[in-house]
């Protein structure tokens, strides 16, 4: 399998403090890659690094490369717009535009390229609901705004919106940690079938559903990657203890 | 040993307690009574001779016993939207700069200078209207713009003093209300919001338009709604650079006359008991203008609020 993305000796800093020591790291393309760790780790830090939404936080920086595709994404050329529409990000909290329906949502992305129809807002609304799994539950309130779904509904309809700008990579820091079991468990079946299509990224809290969801997992502790490896070897035998202590609960 | 739970039967201070806040709220609502009938019963001699023809009415000579509200009515509406047209976008611009844009360190001392206008007297920019801006408009701006005079707006001589330059003023005077509110509301904005837009390919422009300003929309309108109450009740400074004329114009080089400003030149003198009750009921005038225009805001926020929006102010 190829690698959609290919990291070296990435460093990431907030201010003066460092958040990431000199990761290395390729994820394959179609595939469910999980990253755990304790928190203040740079999980988030690190997934927030390949779209390049790290920068936008005043004060901080990073250096290193991150290839996507094989194109360096911190290259002088490269538009952070053009690559975040590449690589579709879902976040901790939902947050859907408040001001908008939920048609609306979902289209947000794609109506920042182009021009559509209200004939092609409902068919784009349709078609990426069905794909995040939410269609039927709110095909006749298109036209309500996004907040007035429960908070499990708001993460989907983020994930439609997410998925209707047709990116390559989806980035998912702690998509489910706001969220009640059953709606966590939507979420996640939701990312077993997308990942036929999409190379995931996920950052987990829940070490049980790195364990259900991913094919393979990174653990970061303290801004450093400590062991990265398929699934299955993390959670039965790790070679690093560190990593065993985390998995086993002996640690933090 | 456990204490008895049992009220002592002293003096409530609880009770005391409720009781006088309580009192303070309802003594606005008596004051604002009070006014309201005040207002009502002042006017009445003036209501009794012209009725409602007093608003309609164009004319204005205390000498003659004519009094006509239309061209302060005018005046008001006139200098107080421009000033909004003025004022709102610099606003805009001066909060998305501070919360979307500006570095750190430069947001406390640029919020910190556009608050400090709000500080300067009336008088002083009175003052300032008439022997800087009054001249510079004179000179260099009404001449330029009087190339354009197939439009109503720059018809006529410039004279400095006039409707546009009392607008400016006036715009200058609100900028600081709306732009420390729009600030304000913008900060509220949740970063998850920003970073959604960002997230989607949003440039710093489209976060902006799309995610920021709709997220503040009801608490902006909020902020425009206090700067135009500003504006219509203005009084000192737009008394010394609008030129005190009575007449319905739309050009911006003429100069008109607004009913906070009649109030202030001719109560002094106004020593007929028809001329002081014609003020009151421009008094009264006024403060219908300013509560209808806080309903009509507060039904355009209701309908807005019922469609979902960020925030609740």
């Amino acid at each position: 399998m190829t690698d959609k993305l290919k990291v070296e000796a990435l460093s990431a800093w907030f201010g003066n403090n460092p958040a990431l020591y000199d990761i290395n790291i390729a994820m394959p393309e179609k595939s469910v890659t999980a990253i755990i760790g304790p928190s203040g780790c740079g999980k988030s830090t690190f997934v927030r690094c390949l779209n390049r939404l790290h920068e936008e936080v005043p004060g901080a920086s990073s250096r290193g490369i991150v290839l996507l595709d094989g194109e360096d994404v911190y290259s002088p050329g490269v538009d952070p717009v053009l690559l975040r529409r590449r690589m579709g990000m879902i976040f901790q909290k939902p947050n859907p535009f408040p001001t908008m329906s939920i048609a609306q949502n979902v289209v947000a992305g794609i109506l920042l390229e182009r021009r559509m129809s209200k004939s092609e807002v409902e068919e784009s609304a349709e078609k990426y609901l069905k794909l995040a799994a939410l269609w039927d539950e709110v095909k006749d309130k298109l036209h309500k705004p996004g907040m007035s779904l429960s908070g499990g509904q708001q993460q989907r309809l983020c994930i439609a919106r997410a998925l209707a700008v047709e990116p390559e990579v989806l980035l998912a820091d702690e998509p489910a940690s706001a969220l009640d079991p059953i709606s966590t468990a939507k979420v996640e079946e939701l990312f077993m079938d997308l990942k036929e299509r999409y190379t995931i990224i996920v950052v987990t809290h829940n070490m049980q559903q790195a364990a259900r969801i991913s094919d393979k997992t990174a653990f970061f502790l303290t801004g450093k990657l400590v062991e990265y490896d398929a699934t299955a070897k993390i959670f039965t035998n790790p070679s690093r203890k560190e990593t065993e202590d985390y998995v086993t609960g002996r640690f933090g | 040993m456990a204490g008895s739970i049992k009220r002592s039967g002293k003096f409530d201070i609880e009770r005391a307690f409720r009781g006088g806040t309580a009192a303070l709220a309802l003594s606005v609502l008596v004051l604002g009574a009070i006014i309201v009938y005040e207002l009502f019963s002042s006017s009445g001699p003036a209501f009794d001779r012209f009725g409602f023809g007093f608003i309609t009415s164009r004319d204005w000579d205390p000498v003659s016993e004519l009094y006509g509200a239309l061209p302060f009515i005018w005046g008001t509406f006139y200098t107080s939207i421009l000033a909004l047209v003025i004022a709102l976008p610099l606003s805009l611009g001066i909060a998305v700069f501070l919360t979307e844009l500006a570095p750190v360190w430069l947001r406390g001392p640029i919020g910190f200078m556009v608050e400090l206008l709000a500080a300067i007297p009336s008088l002083v920019y009175g003052l300032w209207g008439l022997f800087v801006l009054a001249p510079i408009m004179q000179e260099h701006i009404q001449p330029f713009l009087a190339q354009y005079d197939y439009l109503p707006f720059f018809k006529g001589y410039p004279l400095g003093l006039g409707i546009m330059t009392a607008s400016v003023i006036v715009a200058i005077m609100i900028l600081p209300t709306i732009s420390s509110i729009s600030r304000e509301v913008m900060y509220t904005v949740p970063e998850t919001q920003r970073e959604g837009g960002l997230a989607l390919g949003m440039t710093r422009w489209e976060v902006v338009s799309k995610v920021v300003i709709p997220y503040s929309r009801s608490g902006i309108l909020g902020g425009v709604i206090l700067g135009f109450g500003r504006a219509l009740g203005e009084t000192m400074a737009v008394t010394m650079v609008i030129g005190n004329t009575p007449q319905i114009t739309m050009s911006l080089f003429d100069p008109g006359y607004t009913i906070a400003s009649v109030l202030a030149n001719e109560f002094a003198e106004a020593t007929e008991k028809v001329h002081l009750s014609v003020l009151v009921e421009l008094g009264l005038i006024l403060f219908v203008i300013s509560i209808l225009m806080n309903s009509a805001a507060k039904l355009l926020l209701w309908r807005m609020n019922r469609y979902g929006s960020g925030s609740g102010s």
